[in-house]
């Protein structure tokens, strides 16, 4: 089974590295663009697992490691790979 | 009394820290080992700066899993007196040892530079020779020092006197313009609630003799050593 995590910046925290793209994005003549947050996404491979205990242990490893709560906040999805 | 210096793949203050307590303070001093899973026998813990793990995911996510970890939640709990400087700040915010979070830099650059450090108290055991408002030059070299925290416990910092160190200017005044990188109210050091864990960005380690041009680094070592030698109150 595939997951995929995303982690972001909490909103109202300032993230400098999507600022200065920002501010980039603008010298390139991109008056459109707003902001950007950079964030990060986490493509993880698991075994064993039912969708449920999956999102179970996602949820968990999010908690503990992938992710810090004092700044960050993350969602996942699962990615059914038998499809494809 | 007994010094023990956390080593971490990937620490590479450890030999400074190790330095001045071996050499200059003259006090018996190990490396400890990540692996290790007791710190039974150590009076003092520095866990030291660096890039441990290469900073892989965040600034010392990776080393607060190691098992010396654990060690070091008894040592603390027991109400040893632990140090964390740059990266060892940073690995005990993450493990939970410290409240709060660190973020890049807001210049986006690595800083390397001496700063001004406002002493915000006395009551830790790491600046109990400093008087409250004392003036300490000290260098700073990190990427991620942008100290952050929730208002809430920016709160519970300010009212528990948590904050150890502000960045200021050479008069000691706590101003914008003498802010490396953007911490939260300048700061630059806390403790925990129950005062034997401080953190600081700073690199006491790095100004502790006179050749190195600066020994306002030696209070905050003299007075953990003091205090564990029963002279200060």
């Amino acid at each position: 089974m595939k997951a995929r995590v995303y982690v972001t910046m909490k909103k109202g925290v300032l993230e400098p590295q999507g600022r200065a793209v920002a501010r980039s994005l603008a010298s390139l003549g991109y008056g459109e663009v707003k902001g950007v947050r950079i964030g990060k996404v986490m493509d993880i491979e698991m075994k064993d697992v039912t969708e449920e205990r999956a999102e179970k242990l996602l949820e968990e490893i999010c908690q503990k490691l992938l992710a810090n709560p004092v700044i960050e906040d993350y969602t996942f999805e699962i990615v059914d790979d038998r499809k494809s | 009394m007994k010094g023990g210096v956390l080593v971490f793949p990937g620490s590479n203050c450890d030999h400074d820290c190790y330095h001045v307590l071996k050499h200059v303070f003259k006090m018996d001093t190990d490396f400890v080992w990540h692996k290790e899973t007791s710190l039974e026998g150590y009076d003092l813990v520095v866990v030291p700066g660096g890039f441990t793990y290469g900073d892989y995911l965040r600034t010392g996510a990776m080393a607060k899993l190691s098992p010396v970890m654990s060690a070091l939640k008894t040592f603390v709990n027991r109400g040893g007196p632990v140090i964390g400087i740059c990266n060892g700040f940073q690995i005990l915010l993450e493990a939970g040892l410290l409240p709060g979070a660190m973020m890049a830099n807001v210049s986006l650059k690595f800083i390397c530079d001496h700063v001004y450090l406002r002493t915000e108290t006395q009551d830790t055991p790491f600046t109990s020779n400093l008087q409250r408002g004392s003036v300490l030059k000290i260098p700073v070299a990190h990427y991620q020092g942008n100290y952050m925290a929730s208002p809430e416990t920016l709160l519970e910092l300010e009212d528990n006197d948590q904050i150890v160190f502000k960045y200021c200017d050479a008069g000691g005044n706590v101003v914008e313009s003498a802010n490396p990188n953007g911490s939260v109210k300048n700061i630059a050091g806390i403790c925990n609630r129950e005062r034997n864990v401080v953190g600081m960005m700073p690199h006491p380690e790095r100004c502790s003799e006179p050749e190195l041009g600066s020994v306002d680094g030696k209070h905050i070592f003299e007075s953990v050593i003091d205090s564990l030698a029963g002279k200060v109150p």
